[in-house]
């Protein structure tokens, strides 16, 4: 990330309505330059409107939207210069070859054909060049429309959900993508709803449910935000004789989800755990302290909005 | 503008609609009825009941009601000439707009609103294309296989025409002026001015069935007021054709001009601009 420089992409407010139906309101967040942000959420929290607010090929009904310093209400051409998109379902025209439509991505975004032929090697979908692409994969038809996201080398690259239907040759090859794009200083906004595709790379997550913003910022950061307290994953033989562990000092909460997850006041109460078992005869299989996942995070934001609901 | 945006996505429709057997075959097979098979049939039956005197004699008598100022610029000695060079000339030139604005209409629905349902419709609504580029580029895309069909038809039509009423009248007659003027200067503006309509459907529209549909709704009335004014100019002297080219031509560059803010973004993507 580029600290000290303007974000690449901001939301300030922003809502858009189709009809009664309210697709996203009051959205805010940032994507800083040479960041990788994750949009997380369920099949309509809004994700796909964010990546179509952002080009500009919606407009909001309020709020505003800055990318790369421009406003893509008065300088959409300039905005979709830079940008490259990935959309869920990537559509070609499926009568022409691979090389065609890369031919014609090519020259509406004033890149060229070598550049064209390398997006495509760069993917593993140079060979199929010739065909038509209406016999493609699902795979193949993904890997082609990466290739066209980057055939401008692009400063920002929105995937949505990129992997989606892909074998895990093609998805592994999406998410090298983005940690190479990011680590030459691109900007890349991925949505998901499979959380453990943005373990790892996501620089921040954007939760998002029902159009809104339900947290956003550094996963680590917000692990600490709604995940405060350790917690121990504990397992035993014989499950019942852990029914003890609520007593001991510092335990604060259980709940069974597959092992015993014990909420803690600190980290070092898990030695004393350990002797407490050894103590009263329980064969443990499993004692691990737990590193929040995103899926772990997701579920804890999402209960902890719902709480507050 | 720039063009060279404007030709590829020009190109682009061009190149699928020429990879697709569906489509262009029947187009093929009706220009072809139009401009070879049925001439070919009604001109070469005249040609041969030439021996027939009284099926001659109803032709001349039609042909002996058509006002005096055509029958003046009728050729021919025998009746039977006679006969054939004003179905030749008069009575098939309403074909030289019908098959040309059907074609092209054909395309023209489907150009904006099968890029949504393709999906296709995502891609270019991210691009840079500007929208006037986008919508510049499928008009051409519509008018070229029209005005190209009429253009083949039209040298096919000629060729017809001398081939078998040429023999009667001593050599080749076909195109006279009239047809010219028809061909080159008062069909494009019709043409256009479907088209104009259609590209607006095609924008507003949500399937290709409905694009269809409405587009012949569109196109039926275009295709009557245009036979009657390509009918009528043909009796008529070139300057009011010449006028009546120039009227349609006004039109239709009116509404090419502001057919482009028909298309919207949004509805590239499947989603209703007024949300």
């Amino acid at each position: 990330m580029h600290d000290g420089m303007p974000p690449a992409i901001t939301f300030a407010s922003v809502s858009k309505q189709f009809g009664a139906v309210v697709a996203l309101d009051d959205v805010s967040f940032t994507a800083p330059i040479g960041s990788v942000t994750v949009l997380l959420g369920p099949n309509g929290a809004g994700k796909t409107t964010t990546v179509r607010l952002t080009t500009g090929a919606m407009l909001p009904n309020a709020g505003g939207i800055q990318v790369l310093g421009l406003n893509p209400l008065h300088d959409g051409d300039e905005v979709r210069r830079r940008v490259g998109v990935v959309p869920p379902k990537p559509a070609f025209y499926d009568q022409v070859t691979g090389w065609e439509n890369l031919q014609f991505a090519a020259t509406i975004f004033e890149s060229d054909e070598v550049r064209a032929r390398s997006a495509a090697e760069r993917f593993g979908i140079d060979h199929a060049l010739g065909q038509e692409v209406g016999g493609y994969s699902t795979g193949m038809r993904t890997r082609l429309a990466l290739a066209r996201a980057v055939i401008h080398d692009p400063e920002v690259l929105m995937l949505d959900e990129p992997t989606a239907g892909l074998d895990p040759e093609s998805a592994k090859a999406v998410l090298e993508l983005i940690k190479e794009m990011a680590g030459r200083g691109r900007t890349i906004v991925m949505c998901t709803h499979l959380l453990h595709e943005a373990e790892g790379i996501a620089d921040q997550v954007v939760l998002m449910e029902e159009g809104s913003v339900r947290a956003h910022g550094d996963p680590r950061e917000l692990a600490r935000q709604y995940m405060p307290d350790p917690i121990v994953l504990l397992d035993a033989a014989d499950r019942t004789s852990l029914d003890f562990i609520p007593e001991l000092d510092g335990v604060l909460a259980i709940r069974w989800d597959g092992p015993l997850h014990v909420t803690i006041d600190d980290e070092d109460r898990i030695p004393d755990i350990v002797i407490e078992m050894v103590k009263r005869g329980v064969r443990p299989t499993r004692v691990e302290p737990l590193v929040p996942t995103l899926e772990d995070l997701y579920f804890e934001m999402q209960r902890s909005h719902r709480a507050s609901v | 503008m720039r063009w060279a945006m404007v030709k590829a996505v020009t190109r682009a429709d061009l190149y699928r609609l020429f990879r697709t057997r569906d489509y262009w075959i029947p187009l093929v097979i009706l220009g072809s009825m139009f401009f070879v098979v049925m001439p070919v049939l009604l001109l070469g039956s005249m040609a041969l009941i030439q021996q027939q005197s009284s099926i001659v004699n109803q032709i001349g008598g039609i042909v002996g009601n058509l006002p005096d100022s055509i029958q003046q610029n009728i050729q021919g000695d025998s009746p039977t000439a006679r006969a054939s060079y004003a179905f030749a000339v008069y009575l098939l030139a309403p074909i030289a707009i019908i098959v040309p604005l059907t074609i092209s209409s054909a395309v023209g629905a489907n150009s904006i609103v099968g890029e949504r349902e393709r999906g296709t419709g995502e891609f270019l609504a991210h691009s840079p294309l500007k929208v006037s580029e986008i919508y510049i580029g499928k008009l051409l895309a519509s008018l070229i296989p029209g005005y190209a069909a009429g253009i083949v038809g039209f040298g096919l039509y000629a060729v017809v025409v001398n081939l078998i009423v040429g023999p009667q009248l001593g050599g080749w007659f076909f195109p006279t002026a009239g047809w010219m003027l028809l061909v080159l200067w008062v069909v494009p503006p019709f043409i256009a001015i479907a088209l104009a309509l259609i590209l607006r459907l095609s924008a507003r529209v949500r399937s290709a069935a409905s694009a269809h549909q409405a587009s012949s709704l569109v196109t039926l009335p275009v295709i009557l007021i245009s036979y009657g004014v390509a009918s009528g100019l043909l009796y008529s002297p070139v300057l009011s054709a010449a006028a009546a080219g120039f009227l349609a031509w006004i039109i239709a560059l009116t509404l090419l001009a502001s057919g482009a803010k028909s298309i919207k973004r949004e509805r590239l993507l499947g989603v209703s601009a007024d949300g």
